[in-house]
């Protein structure tokens, strides 16, 4: 059994998620939890933009605008007041298929918008329209000027993000309602919630990395890094590779997007903080940290950066701490930080096992 | 020898001013092995490069299995099965020997994203298929033992069958080698001559680019002779060898 191999890593990562929750609720310090939930979501993205860089070997640094039409998405609505609106066809349309639900807004006043199933469904299909239409010609630059590209594409999502009135602007969107997934299990930012969406965290990001790790192994993986290692030869021997380019290209958004839409509601809002420049730059940082072509390490490090940004350890310095990082890799260990010969004992047979 | 298998019908080409392929018509026969000659600059590899799509023709046509394939994007000429070696070895370097040939695999095989992110039983079913195919293939060309090397790390001349392999592994119905000897020692020439023989003893049409005078003499059933773009002799390399034309581009004019 080859292919069960791959998964031991994946059940390793389950195990020590059900121990770190152990360990943290014995200690009392569960409110490390929300911090670690909000990193596993951010790892999703770091997790599709892996697939993006260090596979096919495409750079994107608008990886945050793809978060924020997720996140937006459904936080526009799933606050979008509809009460005024709720005799015209269409919504009562909405309604009676159970589209659109009726609730109470933290004052008191009634909100009818949609829930957060259609709003997440609609979220991803706008997300892969919006990136396959970005994909169709950013795809086709090459190194650096796609880079230049997808840079574009952030900052003008940053923009309409702020100046957009429905977007909340500077202020982002609140009240944001939680998700229940099915009865009894939900994303929900409250105390109360923390351990069932830690859980819930977890299941998705592992549920990725499934996906991400049986698609490297594919056929369409070795199709991907052949089209990093030698385009031409790849082209020659079959790969379509614009194709292949582009449906990475729209995976790895539909990733962030997925990261944004779940955060959102974890948090109960998104702001145009998660849209900046330095945000997509922070997830390249962490890609190339874990090792580019390097699925684990994007993880780990995707989880344990961001985490300890979350907990403020960078200070203020918090953005100048990912660049330093940046540098510091490119000079001293560009195969990422996991393939130093120290750490390299320790890895190797992770990885050993997960390309078996 | 049979129909043609291959035809180029008046290509032309042009960078700029330079005139690269003018007016080039050529045939090849089904199941021979076709040489294409003539001295630096004359047009050999951009004429490959318009029948294998990597770049397209100004004018002309190209026919494989009487249709047109001209102006078919490179994976599309190659799905078609026309299989490429470069001039310099093109591998996947990081990736393993077998990796490498089953990547040749990739026009005989299905499963695309969905099917690879589920790993679906039809997904491993094939995978199999193509780890048995691409390990007999190295097994045929002597390579089974360094299937699991990584490519870069193997000398040149095995990496040069690797990408005959991988080339192989398309099951192709015409090879196209560029300059398969450039960098070889005499030995490993002549086992690429061997090599080149038992590829079209399986059935494989070989258009071959070749500086190597003794190569092509020895495995050609038929050479095509380029000098600055234009096609000046075509036939069986004895009779090549004796044209005025041919004699001339190669040893410069008697009174010269």
């Amino acid at each position: 059994m080859t292919h069960f191999r791959r998964y031991i890593p994946v059940i390793a990562v389950a195990i020590g998620v059900i121990i770190l929750q152990v360990v943290l609720s014995g200690t009392h310090s569960t409110y490390y939890m929300t911090q670690i939930t909000m990193s596993a979501y951010y790892a999703l993205v770091v997790i599709g933009l892996c697939l993006l860089m260090g596979y096919a070997g495409q750079i994107s640094l608008g990886h945050a605008g793809f978060f924020a039409i997720g996140g937006y998405t459904t936080a526009v609505l799933t606050t979008f007041n509809l009460m005024e609106y709720r005799d015209t066809p269409l919504v009562s349309l909405c309604q009676s298929l159970g589209l659109v639900a009726q609730r109470q807004d933290i004052y008191g006043a009634d909100i009818l918008a949609f829930s957060p199933w259609p709003a997440f469904a609609v979220a991803i299909l706008l997300t892969a329209i919006i990136a396959f239409m970005i994909g169709l010609p950013v795809i086709r630059l090459k190194g650096h000027y796609m880079a230049m590209a997808s840079l574009g594409f952030g900052l003008i999502i940053y923009r309409i993000v702020l100046g957009g009135r429905i977007f909340g602007q500077a202020d982002g969107i609140s009240n944001v309602p939680p998700f229940k997934i099915i009865a009894g299990l939900e994303v929900n930012g409250r105390a109360a919630f923390r351990i069932e969406s830690y859980y819930i965290a977890w299941f998705v990001v592992l549920a990725a990395m499934t996906l991400a790790i049986n698609l490297v192994h594919s056929r369409v993986g070795r199709a991907l890094r052949s089209i990093h290692e030698n385009e031409e030869a790849a082209h020659s021997l079959g790969v379509n590779t614009y194709r292949y380019k582009l449906l990475v290209f729209v995976l790895s958004a539909l990733f962030a997007a997925v990261g944004g839409v779940l955060l959102t509601h974890y948090n109960g809002s998104i702001g145009p903080s998660e849209v900046t420049v330095m945000k997509s730059v922070r997830y390249l940082v962490i890609v190339a940290v874990g090792g580019m072509a390097n699925l684990w390490g994007a993880l780990f490090m995707g989880v344990l950066l961001n985490f300890l940004s979350l907990r403020g350890v960078f200070g203020s310095y918090d953005d100048a701490v990912f660049a330093i990082i940046l540098i510091a890799i490119m000079l001293l260990a560009p195969q990422g930080l996991l393939r130093l010969p120290k750490l390299r004992a320790v890895t190797s047979l992770l990885s050993r096992r997960a390309n078996g | 020898m049979g129909n043609a298998l291959l035809e180029t019908k008046g290509l032309h080409r042009f960078f700029g001013g330079l005139h690269a392929v003018n007016d080039v018509s050529i045939a090849v026969s089904q199941g021979a092995i076709k040489g294409v000659i003539g001295p630096n600059g004359a047009g050999k590899t951009t004429l490959f490069n318009l029948i294998a799509g990597t770049i397209q023709p100004h004018n002309g046509e190209v026919i494989f299995r009487d249709k047109k394939i001209t102006a078919l994007k490179p994976h599309a000429v190659a799905c078609r099965g026309i299989a490429r070696t470069f001039q310099t070895t093109k591998l996947f370097s990081n990736m393993t020997v077998l990796e490498n040939v089953m990547m040749g695999r990739h026009c005989r095989t299905r499963c695309g994203f969905i099917s690879g992110m589920l790993n679906l039983p039809r997904t491993w079913r094939e995978d199999k298929q193509t780890k048995e195919k691409a390990l007999s293939i190295l097994e045929d060309i002597g390579l089974k033992e360094h299937a699991l090397e990584t490519a870069s790390n193997l000398p040149f001349g095995r990496q040069r069958l690797v990408e005959f392999a991988r080339a192989l592994a398309m099951e192709p119905e015409l090879l196209l080698l560029d300059e398969p000897a450039a960098g070889l020692n005499i030995y490993e020439t002549k086992e690429l001559a061997k090599l080149i023989l038992w590829i079209r003893d399986r059935g494989v049409t070989c258009l071959v680019v070749e500086h190597d005078m003794s190569l092509v003499m020895a495995i050609c059933d038929d050479v095509v002779v380029l000098d600055q773009g234009r096609k000046i002799a075509e036939g069986p390399p004895r009779t090549v060898q004796q044209n005025p034309e041919v004699i001339r581009i190669y040893l410069g004019d008697s009174d010269a």
